[in-house]
């Protein structure tokens, strides 16, 4: 490439005849003009970026540290706010119910959508149509299937029970129960959100060389050492990600809890972000609210790190 | 290189725009007109969606305005008049309007942040300020300044469906006085199968904490007591969850979902699988209009119990930015639109009636003495709705003691929201720990 570029002057030269060049000074300051251009497009979006997510964030911070009642002067409180956030009684069981929510969340929202991607990559017809099938509910908006599945919960009369009556099996109280409240949050959210990740996964297994299955065979391998020693170390990197990526986005779940359980049974399901939630919206605390919100930021920016260190890694040896 | 006059372009833009948002940034918070008319923001104007109400609001601002030209009312719309979401931002950012909408339980907030206006001087000219119940004016009195005017003012009763009644044998005319009569009858009616439900009860997003407390009124109970300290683990803490708890489990009246919010309740009520319910008397004309209710099955009692009830309800607070003009013209507006029995906005029942709005609810009630039996009276005179499905409400009300709702109201119910759906969802609940624990948690929160 640097060989092509180095040449065309001298091939344009043979047609057009290329102007003297102009002193460095004026060289510069046209190279400045013409980026100038291209600043103002990014001034457009560096200001948005200012406006409507930096400075809240920045805000967000400051407020964490102070009595912040709005209408009112904001007062410095030192760590007060994190004190009485850490004292809360809820405190405790939103953050274990946020990790045992990511941890389950990572399990069925792992394996789940990973089998389906192999399944479909196994099929010989109607591919496009079970993808379709597969991909629907990620456009079904959140709070419609998140108020869908609270009546598939019903314990009496809803979808979930009358399915299991009718296969003759023990029936649960599902988002009624303290013990099944989460897990089922987890299988909603599995349900609507798997579409994309199925087919990223899809995506990653098209890629696979057809060649490494068939040396494998020739080797002998059946299906589940093809999946152990093909499919998984090939796609391993796409799993990483997606891991990643998965546990920043179930430690955010809101709209589940919010709209199935409101944090009930027993605060069973109430989670960080809904506690930030209550904090700003029902007790008017934003500065409890936002020491919250800065606990989460931390813990979510040590997994962004991970995730860009693990991808400038990958980066680098491709 | 050829100029495309794109920066050019582009800087005017810059220059153009930033001079407009300057100019608007400076041109509001100027109460006089340059016309010389006082001028006063105002906010809760139904919104276009809500046509009817909508056009009320309007032809009686616009009749204000005629007879008062020298006042100019600029009205917002909003829907709800108040979201919690956006208040306080609001309040914050000195975009609240120079008289707006609060409910009750905004009223010591906004005036402990010092974003209200004291209307204590300006009261003399208020006629009809004295014409309010004294209770609903007590909300908005801070340390004997008067921060707001009360707009409207509810109660919460039990909400019954006289059709369920009937069917399962029950006279519609008597409705449950007491907690052992609401779940005597709350048995008969889920008996009659095909998921009907005896008596339901909320049991999520605070809303069970809220209803807890209405319930604990109701016993005579307190979950705040005078001395500051949580009042839920007492005798009338325990007989709340104890009824809760055998209506659920023992006598299963009470359906198999739980963790219902307010919504849930309205769409099972309105659909006919729901006895009773408790609720202000608002929700009927919702129950209706929205989740295919007849106001011919919908009665009202109060609430069950005897002792208490918890009240609730709105009014209008001024901006502290106003001037003592807009003020006064502030005043007068409320007086029209509000203040004037069997006239105005909420008032004005032949109007109502006329345009097929719901007339003869026994609230909200606003007035007290000769204000009140007018209004009343212009009431009754336009109703269109079944008045005597509310007779029980009315008559009952009397005796019992109006109760607002606690300080740090959604903390405390936050942590009862907890109690009322452990007792609504585990079967070998314990409720003297739960109460125990509650009370516990309630003392731990920090007093605003």
């Amino acid at each position: 490439m640097t060989k092509t570029a180095e040449r065309r002057p001298i091939a344009d030269a043979a047609v057009h005849p290329v102007p003297a060049p102009p002193p460095a000074g004026g060289r510069r300051r046209r190279r400045l003009l013409d980026q100038a251009c291209a600043y103002a497009f990014l001034l457009g979006g560096l200001v948005c970026f200012a406006l409507f997510s930096w400075y809240p964030a920045i805000r967000a911070v400051v407020i964490a540290f102070q009595k912040y009642t709005p209408g009112s002067k904001p007062q410095w409180v030192g760590t007060a706010n994190f004190t009485r956030v850490l004292h809360d009684p809820e405190f405790g069981a939103a953050w274990r119910n946020t990790l045992t929510f990511t941890l389950l969340a990572l399990l069925v929202g792992f394996a789940v959508p990973f089998l389906l991607a192999l399944v479909l990559n196994e099929l010989r017809h109607a591919k496009a149509f079970f993808r379709v099938v597969v991909y629907l509910p990620v456009m079904i908006p959140p709070v419609v299937s998140a108020l869908l599945w609270k009546w598939f919960y019903d314990p009496g009369a809803g979808l979930a029970n009358e399915t299991l009556r009718f296969l003759h099996l023990p029936t649960s109280n599902w988002s009624n129960g303290t013990d099944t409240a989460l897990i089922s949050l987890v299988i909603v959210a599995t349900w609507a959100n798997m579409g994309g990740t199925v087919l990223i996964y899809l995506a990653a297994l098209q890629s696979i060389p057809g060649e490494l299955y068939e040396a494998a065979e020739l080797d002998g391998a059946n299906l589940l050492q093809r999946v152990r020693h093909v499919t998984v170390p090939q796609t391993r990197f796409v799993i990483l990600m997606l891991m990643l990526l998965q546990i920043i986005a179930t430690m955010q779940v809101f709209t589940e809890p919010f709209v199935i359980t409101g944090g009930g049974p027993e605060s069973a399901t109430v989670t960080v972000l809904y506690l930030i939630y209550k904090y700003a919206f029902l007790y008017n605390d934003f500065g409890g609210a936002c020491a919250l919100s800065v606990m989460l930021l931390v813990l979510l920016g040590a997994f962004s790190a991970l995730y860009l260190r693990l991808t400038r890694t990958e980066g680098d040896t491709a | 290189m050829r100029h495309t006059g794109f920066r050019r372009t582009f800087v005017a833009i810059g220059v153009c725009s930033s001079l407009a948002l300057a100019a608007s940034a400076c041109g509001s918070g100027d109460g006089d007109t340059a016309s010389g008319k006082t001028r006063i923001t105002v906010n809760c104007e139904p919104p276009k969606s809500a046509k009817v109400d909508r056009r009320f609001f309007d032809d009686d601002t616009a009749a204000f305005e005629k007879q008062n030209p020298d006042i100019d009312v600029v009205a917002h719309d909003a829907f709800p008049c108040q979201d919690p979401k956006t208040f306080g931002a609001k309040l914050a950012g000195g975009q609240m309007e120079d008289v707006f909408y609060t409910y009750f339980t905004d009223a010591r907030h906004v005036v402990d942040i010092n974003q209200a206006a004291d209307l204590t001087p300006y009261l003399k000219e208020l006629k009809s300020y004295d014409t309010i119940q004294k209770q609903l004016r007590d909300i908005y009195t801070v340390d004997g300044k008067v921060y707001g005017i009360p707009r409207t003012g509810y109660s919460m009763g039990l909400i019954y469906n006289r059709k369920l009644f009937q069917k399962a044998g029950l006279d519609p005319d008597k409705p449950p006085a007491t907690w052992e009569e609401v779940r005597a009858d709350a048995k008969k009616i889920a008996a009659l199968g095909d998921g009907t439900v005896g008596y339901a009860d909320y049991s999520a997003q605070n809303q069970g904490g809220w209803h807890f407390t209405a319930e604990l009124y109701s016993q005579g109970g307190d979950v705040v007591g005078a001395d500051g300290k949580a009042g839920v683990d007492t005798p009338e803490g325990h007989a709340v969850l104890q009824n809760l708890h055998d209506m659920r489990w023992t006598d299963d009246s009470m359906g198999s979902k739980q963790l219902l919010i307010i919504n849930d309740v309205q769409q099972m009520m309105g659909s006919g699988k729901l006895g009773m319910y408790l609720s202000a008397p608002d929700n009927i004309p919702i129950l209706v209009k929205e989740k295919g209710g007849d106001y011919k099955d919908l009665a009202l009692a109060p609430m069950p119990g005897g002792k208490g009830t918890l009240i609730g309800g709105d009014g209008y607070m001024f901006n502290k930015r106003d001037t003592p003009a807009q003020i006064r013209a502030g005043l007068k507006w409320l007086d029209h639109m509000f203040l004037t029995p069997g006239k105005g906005f909420l008032g004005d029942y032949a109007r109502a009636k006329k345009n097929d709005a719901p007339v003869g609810l026994p609230e909200p009630r606003l007035f007290t003495g000769a204000a009140d039996a007018k209004d009343q009276q212009v009431k009754k005179a336009n109703a269109n709705v079944p008045v005597k499905n509310y007779q029980a409400f009315l008559d009952g009300n009397q005796q019992l003691q109006m109760k607002i709702e606690p300080p740090d109201a959604q903390q405390i119910y936050s942590v009862l929201d907890s109690v009322v759906s452990a007792v609504l969802t585990k079967k070998d609940a314990d409720i003297d720990q739960l109460l125990k624990e509650a009370s516990a948690k309630i003392d731990s929160i920090p007093r605003s």
